[in-house]
């Protein structure tokens, strides 16, 4: 069996060796490769073709120096900021209420998470009709006849940004429920006992002694809402196309159009190392906090 | 029973039930009715008078651009996209959490690390170099190049799920079978496959509502006519040419969000268990 099992280090395990060639592929053509094509070529100024025309940071000056994006960038840090508390404020009350050994606790938790089965694309359109000022809440308020009646955020564009987020928040919070309730399930049954022993009111007791208990939990949470904000994409399109105007514009949106409409690919791959860039600072601290503190320990 | 705790606890949780109901509630209602009815009356309000022909003309009728086939096409589209690309994804996924839970090779944990963190670039990081390769191959704007992509950026989840669910198998099976002779392959198809197919249906549920949803990557890699369900549901909602017809529209969100309905309220706690391991996706 020595002589056989053993005949060169390229050919051990070799089966195992064909069947990983899509991941190798993926992980090294298309992830890393890519990533990298992309922010290579951010410095040359490809407008219609790519071209290794290198023009320096030419790119990022000009991404900086335009409107829309400035104006993305300020929508994404309201909708990232907004839709972030919310979704945990009311995900985590939601999964307390559910938490209270209630009947129908599957019915209502499948009522909550229902939303999150459907895609941006119909939240965003049911909501478009919903906030249609016309026939939507804002007329059925009115034709009640309270004719000064003003709830129109798609059509106006100091707080368009917030009606997209309620789309948002419709769609979403039922996961970071289901999160939170399955973070609330794995905390000892004595803890609750222990603090009424004591005589802490509920609230004291989930504000200091569960939530803390639930960091990991939180920090899981926060990583996935904050991975999701940055890709906000198709819900905009389909709630306003990015109007009215450019109010609503976001990033992932002006990268899709610089590179497959204006024909401005060099401005498209810096918008996107910026988008990058951005998850970067969320993700590098924390996958050093959850694995790379912990090989040290 | 009725103390003031239980009237706080369940009136609230109906009320934010209520809130969460709303909307397919007034897609249903609006979908039945005429265009006259929703001109003039309230949306919350039930139809008068049901009619099915928003449905009828969602489906068959409602115009993209120059195409007056209706809904159908995307329907169609987003099976001929959905059914392969989950099939492939699937099978290229378990067999990599396969090879990296049993035969770890030199070098396999560097390719995981990579694709896991990949899970987490934004997919306009790599869009534009995947048009290339596709071009390059000859299959930029069909079907099968989408099928590509979808495996492509199911595979990071797919294959941590896969790995941790074989890693958790008891490793005494896998060296009997090693023992009685069996190989690489033989041990995947008649050992792990039939003992991990709960893994499988999580799997399954989490790529075809994915999948489904999916409208980035549509709208990037395929043409007017091979455009899937939610791409042909934006341009017959937002055209900006002809009369909106509201009830249409409806009927045509409703028709495009049925399949991961159905999938949801079929799978029940399963699909819980599916968005607790793709939500890692991101």
């Amino acid at each position: 069996m020595s002589k056989s099992a053993r005949p060169n280090q390229l050919f051990r395990n070799l089966n195992a060796k064909v069947a990983s060639i899509p991941m190798v592929l993926t992980a090294l053509v298309v992830f890393a490769g890519g990533t990298a094509w992309t922010v290579l070529y951010s410095f040359t100024n490809s407008k219609l073709l790519p071209r290794l025309n290198f023009v320096g940071l030419d790119q990022y000056y000009r991404l900086w120096a335009t409107p829309r994006w400035l104006i993305s960038i300020e929508n994404l840090l309201i909708y990232g900021v907004v839709s972030l508390v919310f979704s945990l404020v009311i995900g985590f009350l939601l999964a307390a209420l559910l938490d209270q050994k209630i009947r129908f606790e599957d019915t209502f938790r499948t009522i909550f998470l229902y939303p999150f089965a459907l895609s941006f694309i119909v939240t965003g359109v049911v909501w478009q009709w919903l906030l249609n000022p016309d026939f939507g809440v804002q007329g059925v308020v009115r034709s009640l006849g309270w004719t000064s009646f003003d709830f129109n955020p798609l059509y106006n564009s100091s707080i368009v940004i917030y009606g997209i987020s309620i789309a948002a928040l419709w769609q979403g919070t039922g996961l970071i429920m289901c999160l939170m309730l399955a973070g609330l399930r794995g905390i000892d049954e004595d803890i609750w006992k222990a603090a009424r022993v004591d005589g802490i009111p509920m609230w004291k007791t989930y504000l200091f002694i569960i939530i803390p208990m639930m960091r990991p939990v939180f920090i899981t949470t926060l990583v996935i809402i904050a991975s999701g904000i940055v890709k906000v994409y198709d819900l905009v399109v389909a709630q306003t196309s990015g109007g009215p105007g450019i109010a609503s514009e976001v990033p992932a949106k002006y990268v899709y159009d610089y590179m497959f409409f204006a024909q401005n690919l060099g401005q498209g791959f810096a918008a996107s190392t910026m988008m990058l860039l951005s998850v970067m600072i969320v993700i590098v601290p924390w996958a050093y906090l959850e694995f790379g503190g912990r090989k040290r320990v | 029973m009725f103390s003031r705790r239980n009237i706080f606890l369940y009136g609230t949780l109906v009320v934010v039930a209520l809130y969460y109901l709303l909307p397919l509630y007034v897609m249903v209602v609006t979908s039945l009715k005429g265009m006259p009815e929703i001109r003039l009356g309230n949306i919350f309000s039930p139809p008068l008078e049901i009619t099915f022909e928003p449905w009828v003309k969602a489906w068959s009728q409602a115009c993209t651009g120059l195409n007056c086939d209706g809904l159908s096409r995307g329907f169609w589209n987003s099976v001929r996209i959905t059914v392969p690309s989950v099939i492939l994804s699937i099978a290229i996924a378990s067999v990599n959490g396969y090879a990296l839970a049993n035969w770890r090779f030199k070098g396999a944990d560097t390719f995981f690390v990579i694709l896991i963190v990949g899970a987490f670039i934004p997919y306009q990081v790599m869009i534009y170099p995947i048009v290339i390769i596709l071009r390059e191959i000859g299959l930029y704007g069909s079907l099968s190049g989408l099928v590509i992509v979808h495996s492509i950026f199911g595979m990071p989840i797919l294959t941590l799920l896969f790995r941790n669910y074989f890693t958790s198998m008891p490793e005494e099976l896998f060296r009997a079978a090693r023992v009685d002779g069996a190989g690489f392959w033989g041990i995947y198809l008649r050992i792990m496959l039939p003992m991990s197919l709960p893994i499988f249906v999580v799997a399954i549920i989490l790529q075809v509502t994915g999948i489904w949803n999916d409208f980035l990557f549509g709208v990037v890699y395929t043409r007017p006519d091979t455009y899937p369900m939610t791409v042909q549901l934006n341009n017959i909602v937002n055209s900006v040419q002809g009369v909106k017809e509201y009830n249409v529209n409806m009927a045509a969100t409703i028709l495009t969000g049925l399949v991961p309905l159905i999938v949801y309220f079929i799978s029940g706690k399963l699909f819980v268990r599916g968005i607790a391991a793709g939500a890692v996706k991101g």
